[in-house]
């Protein structure tokens, strides 16, 4: 199975432990991710890998443990700099989390009001904005709102929104969740594009084997809120271990 | 939270509400001050509040006025007070029914939307969203409603009370054919400033009520669809509450004045 190499990992979690009430969710959770990699990690609904997710991004405050992003620990960053980080770590969610109340173009211009440290001052959007939904293939649909778009349009304007940070890293949760088959194959495509694109670093959360497939360089198994497992597609793929084949049958 | 002393475990939920509800109202006068402002916003909310509930708020008031008169008169034709009507029916919408009516029907109109929205918002990870974004949520969707449902609810206060005393200017022009200048002049020259400033400032208690309960219900909204319902009702329930013991202590703060 793959070692930690000598280069410095862009993300690194150490020990992560996270508990609802008596339910441990996260117990002593380790990853890393270095520049470049796409990391799938999989599990069964409810063995903490949304949570672990959120707790990267600081949507979920954990009970302990270490998380450090771009040589920075999240235990020890204030709210700027915890803002700064968000810029460069984009978050594709599950249910694509559009505002509903504002169009696409607005949509994708709401990231960028509070950046001006990162973008300067700018006076029209428009560019950066087309500059987006182009990549994701939907320059068309500028002025449409949320209630007009279909599900697989929906990821994709979610995935133009993160993209408009100009992010060093995404993080994406199920992103093919919900789809039907031939949407996910697009969603994918369109996830590899992009990191070659703009030379992101991806952890992808998700249960979809064809997904981990194309995508992953590393697969992490989340089982029991420990790495139960952790290698490429091929070694886990080959792997005799009852609980690991149950995820590739 | 951890209540620090013994409570009968069946108040222990609403001191913890209560705890937490005070915890959100401070950080909102702490985000309310500190920059970026988030003014665009800020000035729709006004515009969407005020706006939408205009119409509610003047029939509500038109159909107060001219019911309140229709009533009273009778009785006070009984007494040979009837002159006394415009005066009656001006102090008691000015002081007392205006307010806590149009606050009531904000309550039931703004409050029960923001829980809603804010409460779906919550559940469908958008509020999330912004907060990875990097803007802050709280000042973007709760300073903004909050702010937005203080400065309107006055404006709809004063909106009300003058449909409302034009309501009851109309009964009297058909009962005793009364004259709208007439009647204007009686309603002036019984109104006095501690008659409008008490209800005036008594209406931002309101406005704060309502923005702050329908915010804190929507932005702790449990997951699930059945949990925004929730939101939106208990928003309503709460600030109803909340607003009729505003009022009790307004009143109370109001007369010691007087008596000074």
């Amino acid at each position: 199975m793959s070692t930690k190499s000598n280069i410095k990992p862009i993300i690194e979690i150490k020990d992560l432990n996270k508990s609802f009430g008596n339910n441990h969710v996260l117990v002593g959770f380790h990853l890393y991710l270095n520049e470049g990699e796409n990391l799938v990690v999989m599990g069964k609904s409810g063995s903490g890998k949304s949570v672990m997710i959120k707790c990267l991004i600081g949507l979920e405050q954990p009970d302990s443990g270490e998380i450090v992003i771009m040589d920075k620990n999240m235990n020890d960053i204030n709210s700027e700099d915890l803002d700064e980080i968000r810029t460069e770590v984009g978050f594709l969610f599950q249910g694509s989390a559009l505002y509903d109340s504002m169009s696409v173009r607005e949509n994708l211009e709401f990231p960028l009001r509070r950046h001006t440290k990162k973008f300067g001052v700018i006076e029209d959007t428009t560019p950066l904005v087309m500059e987006a939904l182009d990549s994701v293939g939907l320059g068309n649909t500028i002025d449409l709102m949320p209630n007009e778009l279909s599900g697989g349009m929906k990821r994709r304007i979610a995935l133009a929104r993160t993209l408009i940070l100009k992010p060093k890293i995404i993080l994406y949760d199920e992103p093919t969740t919900g789809l039907d088959p031939i949407t996910s194959k697009e969603i994918i495509m369109l996830m590899k594009s992009v990191q070659e694109k703009y030379k992101t670093s991806s952890i992808i959360i998700t249960h979809d084997i064809d997904c981990a497939r194309v995508i992953a360089n590393r697969m992490i198994l989340l089982i029991d809120g420990v790495n139960y497992a952790e290698g490429t597609f091929n070694e886990l793929a080959a792997s005799k271990d009852p609980k690991i084949e149950a995820f590739f049958k | 939270m951890k209540v620090p002393f013994s409570l009968p475990p069946s108040l222990q939920p609403f001191f913890i509400e209560v705890g937490e509800l005070s915890y959100f109202s401070g950080r909102f006068f702490k985000e309310a001050f500190k920059p970026p402002f988030e003014f665009k916003e800020f000035l729709r909310q006004c515009y969407y509040m005020g706006n939408r509930s205009l119409l509610l708020v003047g029939v509500t008031g038109f159909i107060i006025g001219l019911v309140f008169t229709l009533q009273s008169r009778p009785t006070l034709e009984e007494f040979g007070a009837a002159s006394w009507i415009p005066s009656m029916v001006s102090v008691s919408i000015i002081r007392e029914i205006g307010p806590i009516i149009t606050a009531l029907i904000c309550a039931g109109r703004i409050g029960s939307g923001i829980g809603a929205e804010l409460g779906s918002m919550r559940v469908t990870e958008q509020i999330d969203a912004m907060e990875v974004s990097g803007t802050n949520p709280f000042k973007y969707l709760v300073v903004t409603r909050v702010l937005a449902t203080t400065l309107m609810l006055p404006l709809l206060v004063f909106f009300g009370d003058v449909i409302g005393i034009y309501g009851s200017y109309l009964v009297e022009s058909m009962k005793a054919h009364v004259s709208l200048v007439l009647y204007t002049n009686q309603v002036i020259n019984i109104l006095e400033f501690s008659d409008v400033i008490p209800s005036t400032i008594k209406s931002f208690f309101f406005g704060f009520a309502i923005g702050i309960v329908g915010c804190f219900k929507g932005y702790y909204c449990k997951k699930g669809t059945a949990g925004v319902g929730k939101a939106a009702n208990s928003a309503v329930v709460y600030t109803s509450m909340l607003l009729f013991i505003i009022d009790f202590v307004a009143v109370f703060v109001t007369n010691i004045f007087y008596d000074l």
